[in-house]
């Protein structure tokens, strides 16, 4: 995976006719749309238009029933597994904040730490100097470093989402997955979350999914508008506002 | 484990140092008081004594498999006991072979049973188990493999929570049936028994009993050691990982799978550790070791004692079958309810058992002190 990661792709994601259906409900239908690598894309639509269900698509953890998703244009992500893909450069932060409740911040980012992910290695596991000073880094990006040694259960819920992103920046990740990081966030943790996602986003691809117009805004990137499993329109903020279509499904009738 | 020593994983550790260290006292001074010190005076401990310490020390050591598993990576195994009854089998067999030609019929090849059953040769498993080093090999070998294709069909397939819980009470109550056939070659209904020595030594001897018991409690402290530098590995995070956020775990890339497997052959091998000194002490190794009932009572013992400390598990161990020889005794038709109330009891009120109470009482008392000191301090000022 390494040696990929050399040379710059044209995408680092490409979805291309991607459907899903459950019980005869199309989740996902005939969507696609591509990640350019360092790329910075919010994602938008109402509930059930098939976010999430996109996003299990993309880490694995679903199989579409038919289309295309592929990540830095060669690699095939309907024949891995969670385990598999995230080892590969995806990260992804859930809806609901999901840290390690019992273990403290430092260790909740050591195990979110790009390495060797087996057994046997883990039992011997000593971290060095350099993976010290990489996790301590992190720390203080996400803005935790005075809740270094405090379990990740004790933390507010702002904080969790912060230490979750850390984790996900631990895995050194090409492209970053982020459901509704701002949901139950207070106004200024909201604007720092968008901060820190913006600041994230160059060195690597970062799509968020959000409801929040005011995040979006504070995101000031391009955005898609998802509506019934389907692309409906893509541009800035202020284009996708001004949309018929995207007002239509939005406002309602 | 941000600490620089090597050995900080044993020496952060107080409690559970304290607990092997009264162990270790026992296994030493108990002996000496059973072999040493002349019958009828007051410091003489009798072999019944000393035989039912050791089976608690048996217990303590299967009730740690199951925190292993249950306590730091959330599988909750009802089917613990066949790895136990396991484990005695393979130990059972070996003393079989020992009895030669000393059984009943005086048949120098065949255990009694088979005898009995009119069979002509051994049946091809129950070679090499003449020589002790591949009886004790299969101890740990015959658990290992059960829950080796038993987890990687379950863990593969994703089966977790309640739905784990019961196939693993099938598997146990499946293996109680097959063991209880004469066709298995394992003895029936009656299992093994009539033993008659270990590595030639009489298993009727004072010395030999002291010497089980020795070794149960060397087993509780190694197996102790093993778990306790397991848990706190980086492996072990990622066991409370899985235990805490599942998908979370997946999905920064751990291969949860291999973790669960490889957790549950460890508790498991150690399982049968415990089934197989377990056998010597009590003298018989029979189907009903594989009762779903057994296995459910190890679940008891952990949640009374702690579950996810290690040594809260020893502790609820012992002080279940400490009550439970009492309560037998004294009143023996209320022990089965006071068994479920004690169930009841530690899951409402007691989720972290006895140890979770003491901690909860030295933490208040802690806060209470730098209270009085701050208030103090205060005056002082």
């Amino acid at each position: 995976m390494k040696i990929m990661a050399k040379h710059i792709p044209q995408h680092i994601l490409y979805l291309n006719g991607v459907s899903k259906t459950f019980d005869g409900f199309k989740a996902i239908n005939d969507l696609s749309f591509t990640v350019k690598p360092g790329e910075l894309r919010a994602i938008i639509g109402p509930n059930g238009a098939g976010k999430t269900t996109m996003m299990d698509i993309i880490t694995g953890k679903l199989k579409p029933d038919v289309g295309d998703v592929f990540f830095r244009d060669t690699v095939d992500l309907t024949k891995h597994d969670e385990a598999d893909i995230a080892n590969m450069g995806i990260g992804r932060k859930f809806q609901k904040p999901t840290v390690i409740e019992s273990l403290t911040v430092f260790e909740n980012l050591e195990l979110a730490l790009t390495g060797n992910r087996g057994v046997f290695k883990a039992l011997l596991h000593k971290l060095n100097a350099e993976q010290y000073q990489r996790i301590d880094e992190v720390i203080k990006l996400v803005g935790l470093a005075e809740k270094r040694d405090w379990l990740g259960g004790n933390l507010s819920h702002g904080q969790k989402q912060w230490l979750e992103i850390g984790m996900l920046l631990n895995q050194e990740p090409d492209l970053l997955l982020v459901d509704e990081p701002a949901a139950g966030m207070t106004d200024h943790e909201t604007e720092m979350t968008a901060k820190l996602l913006k600041e994230i986003a160059g060195e690597r691809s970062v799509v968020v999914v959000e409801h929040d117009m005011e995040f979006i805004k504070a995101l000031d990137c391009p955005v898609t508008v998802l509506h019934e499993g389907h692309v409906l329109a893509e541009g800035t903020l202020e284009q996708v506002q001004a949309n018929e279509q995207v007002i239509e499904v939005y406002l309602g009738r | 484990m941000t600490s620089q020593s090597r050995l900080a994983w044993l020496m952060n550790d107080v409690a559970g140092k304290r607990l092997m260290a009264i162990i270790l006292a026992v296994i030493i001074v108990l002996p000496m008081l059973n072999l040493l010190v002349p019958e009828g005076s007051f410091f003489h401990v009798s072999s019944y004594t000393i035989g039912l310490l050791g089976k608690y020390l048996c217990y303590a050591l299967l009730a740690l498999a199951v925190d292993l598993i249950w306590g730091y990576c959330g599988i909750l195994s009802l089917g613990h006991g066949a790895f136990f009854a396991l484990g005695g089998y393979a130990m059972g067999m070996y003393m079989m072979r020992q009895i030669g030609d000393r059984g009943v019929y005086g048949n120098p090849l065949l255990p009694d049973f088979m005898v009995f059953l009119n069979w002509q040769e051994l049946p091809w498993y129950w070679y090499g188990f003449d020589n002790f080093f591949f009886a004790m090999l299969m101890v740990a070998l015959a658990p290992g493999i059960l829950a080796f294709v038993f987890g990687w069909l379950a863990f593969r397939s994703r089966v977790t929570g309640v739905y784990l819980s019961i196939i693993t009470q099938a598997m146990t109550y499946a293996l109680m049936l097959a063991f209880f056939r004469n066709d298995m070659g394992f003895g029936g209904n009656n299992g093994l028994t009539d033993f008659k020595d270990i590595l030639g030594f009489s298993l009727q001897d004072d010395t030999t009993k002291v010497a089980l018991f020795v070794c149960s409690g060397l087993a509780v402290i190694l197996g102790y050691l093993l778990c306790r530098y397991v848990v706190s590995s980086k492996l072990g995070r990622v066991l409370v990982s899985i235990r805490d956020a599942e998908s979370r775990t997946r999905f920064i890339g751990y291969r949860v799978e291999h973790y669960k497997l490889f957790v549950f052959v460890l508790s498991a091998m150690l399982a049968g550790i415990a089934g197989a000194l377990y056998v010597p002490q009590v003298g018989i190794i029979n189907p009903g070791e594989f009762s779903p009932i057994n296995s459910i009572e190890i679940i008891i013992w952990v949640a009374v004692g702690g579950r996810g400390f290690l040594y809260g598990a020893i502790i609820g161990a012992v002080l279940v079958n400490y009550g439970k020889t009492f309560f037998t005794g004294a009143f023996p038709e209320i022990w089965l309810f006071m068994l479920g109330g004690l169930f009841v009891v530690s899951t409402l009120f007691l989720p972290q058992g006895v140890v979770g109470i003491v901690q909860q009482w030295k933490d208040k008392r802690a806060e209470k002190k730098a209270l009085q000191d701050g208030k103090a301090g205060e005056v002082a000022s």
